[in-house]
């Protein structure tokens, strides 16, 4: 089978070529041009879609490049910032971004190189074929058309010197046993020298995973503060009322006979006792998972959340169906915060708030007409309860890699955005 | 009275039959699901049905669902919901056919069995019965508000009252005035929202209903 690992991976080296290269020619070209009419303007409308075109182009080699020899590429793009708008100030903004990320310019990088070296690895499997079995069968071509070596780019090498003749075929068998030992390896290799480029460096690599850390460690300390609260609530709260029932129960059956009438006092009280345990129960339960978030789903209940608040609130849904339970849970307490700091600090009449789905990820956008000049302070640097309450929501979603951007001029109006990933 | 009975916890559901029992109701079917609930419904008959908010198979508010869906096929069935928790969102639903004979209530509320039967018993004659608890949810946030369309004090108290769907001799006997003064004080309020003369019952749902819209 190795015969066909090599003719296969002789023509994919080909495809590539042919086809891939012939991309890489084009976008260079595009690219460059582009770049050359920001000096003009212009550049600033084309630059994101040539740019766009050209990581579609690197990432159709990403998929080569595992389908073809298992060679795993990772795509490490910064990403846009939410709420982009359409038109010139948002293609100038998208070309910013683009263009301060470093991957755009080893991209860039990577075209010039896919054009010589890579079109080079991409060409050799099928040449080493194609002159191996050629080399062999000079000899006997030649000797049957009395030319050949014409072919083979030797020119009348051989017809002159016949003696090469005999060297020829070694020449080949040569050539083969090369073909045979590394064309796959020559077009991983291919895809190896793409991920020099494509991939993103150990640095990037490095902040992510130190990211992740940060927001793992935020969850868990999280997660425990809210278990510390609910034990806290059910020993001082239901437990304790449970265990008061049980008590004034105990002497009511002591009672009952002797004093009916202190009994019955006592049975109004433990009912009383088990009115209050559920009460709180209730409360607790809706700290935790509220109820109509269970039955109803993210939309229903930030309107059951509205419906509550002091200040009237518009909600908008577009969700086509249920999220996945954490980024429901985690959206919705997201929102009830977001809510709470506007009827607190904003002064304001009246809150919209918009859930929608747009590109794999759940966009919430909590408006409101306050005064403004809210902002997510960080850690340390005051900025009253407002502040460190953006800061805590955004901190909490970065567990779900979620962002929260803020956009509140001194004021107003103010509009908090929020984009979880949920595909 | 035929009662049909949904609600999945063995416990809960034994123990209401049987008060309802004890209260001379006819518990006709007593379900545990959503499924059941829809054919016991359609297919029973019942002159009131008590169900459980959320039920099996889906857990979500399959109860509710049903109960609407039902009251959309027989408009006016009365039908008492019964939740671990209480949410305006869900008032708004049941309320909003505005063709009353709904009760939405705490299971807290099975503790004083007189009461429950009582509310049964106002839904079933085409009442409603709203849990003190979706008011009193209204009344926190309007806390500190403007009064709500030029409501007195004591207007409000009775629209509350009014709201749980309490009659006008029970709101006298609570608030300790005349039945006539809550006669007065209630067409004070019709008037004041605005509400078309009509019955006086199903008034008091078109003014629970823009009680709970103007929040």
């Amino acid at each position: 089978m190795r015969v066909r690992r090599t003719l296969v991976a002789a023509a994919r080296g080909l495809a590539l070529a042919v086809a891939a290269e012939a991309g890489s020619v084009v976008l260079l070209v595009l690219v460059l041009l582009s770049l050359a009419l920001l000096v003009i303007g212009v550049g600033v409308l084309t630059t994101p879609v040539v740019l766009t075109w050209a990581r579609r182009h690197a990432d159709l080699r990403r998929v080569w490049a595992h389908a073809l020899s298992g060679v795993r590429i990772p795509a490490g793009y910064r990403p846009f910032p939410p709420g982009l708008r359409r038109g010139p100030a948002g293609q100038w903004r998208r070309c910013a971004v683009m263009l301060r990320d470093p991957a755009t310019w080893r991209e860039l990088l990577w075209l010039v190189v896919d054009l010589s070296v890579g079109l080079a690895l991409a060409l050799l499997p099928a040449t080493l074929v194609v002159y191996g079995a050629g080399f062999v069968l000079l000899p006997v071509v030649q000797g049957l058309t009395g030319a050949g070596g014409e072919l083979l780019g030797v020119g009348s090498l051989t017809v002159d010197h016949p003696l090469l003749l005999l060297v020829a075929p070694v020449l080949g068998a040569g050539m083969l046993w090369l073909a045979w030992r590394g064309n796959p390896a020559l077009l991983r290799a291919h895809f190896r020298l793409a991920a020099v480029f494509l991939a993103p460096p150990q640095a990037e690599l490095a902040d992510r995973v130190a990211r992740l850390t940060e927001t793992r460690a935020d969850a868990v300390d999280a997660s425990a503060a809210e278990l510390r609260r609910i034990e806290r609530d059910l020993h001082d709260g239901a437990q304790a009322r449970l265990v008061a029932m049980g008590m004034d129960l105990g002497v009511v059956a002591a009672l009952i006979e002797k004093d009916p009438a202190r009994a019955k006092e006592l049975v109004g009280r433990a009912r009383e006792s088990s009115a209050e345990a559920l009460a709180e129960l209730r409360d607790l339960v809706r700290g935790i998972h509220p109820p109509v978030l269970a039955e109803r789903g993210l939309g229903d209940a930030v309107r059951a959340l509205a419906l509550r608040m002091a200040v009237p609130v518009e909600v908008t849904v577009e969700l086509p169906r249920r999220l996945t339970a954490p980024v429901e849970s985690a959206a919705y307490f997201a929102v009830g915060e977001l809510l709470t700091n506007a009827a607190k600090h904003s002064g304001a009449d009246r809150i919209a708030v918009d859930l929608r789905h747009v590109d794999g990820r759940l966009r919430v956008t909590v408006r409101d007409d306050g005064r403004g000049g809210a902002a997510v302070r960080p850690a340390g640097a005051g900025g009253g309860a407002e502040g460190s309450g953006l800061r805590g929501v955004a901190r909490r979603l970065g567990t779900f890699d979620g962002v929260l951007t803020v956009d509140s001029p001194a004021g107003g109006p103010t509009s908090v955005t929020m984009e979880i990933p949920c595909a | 009275m035929r009662v049909v009975l949904a609600e999945d916890l063995f416990l809960l559901r034994d123990g209401l039959v049987r008060m309802l029992e004890a209260f001379d109701f006819e518990v006709v079917a007593a379900v545990a699901s959503g499924p059941e609930l829809s054919r016991a419904l359609a297919e029973l008959e019942p002159d009131v049905a008590v169900v459980d908010v959320r039920l099996p198979p889906s857990f979500t508010d399959e109860g509710l669902q049903c109960a609407l869906r039902a009251r959309a096929a027989r408009p006016g069935l009365p039908v008492l919901v019964l939740s671990q928790h209480v949410e305006q969102l869900y008032a708004r639903e049941l309320l909003a056919d505005g063709s009353g004979g709904v009760g939405y209530l705490l299971k807290d509320r099975v503790f004083d069995a007189e009461q429950f039967v009582e509310a049964v018993r106002r839904v079933a004659s085409g009442g409603t019965a709203m849990d003190p608890q979706v008011i009193a949810q209204l009344l926190s946030r309007r806390a500190g508000d403007r009064p709500m369309a030029g409501l007195t004090p004591r207007e409000v108290e009775v629209m509350e009252l009014v709201a749980q769907g309490r009659s006008n001799a029970a709101i006298a006997a609570r608030l300790v005035i005349t039945e006539r003064a809550v006669a007065k004080h209630t067409s004070n309020i019709f008037g004041k929202l605005a509400l078309p003369p009509s019955d006086d019952d199903n008034r008091r749902v078109l003014a629970v209903l823009a009680y709970l819209d103007r929040g």
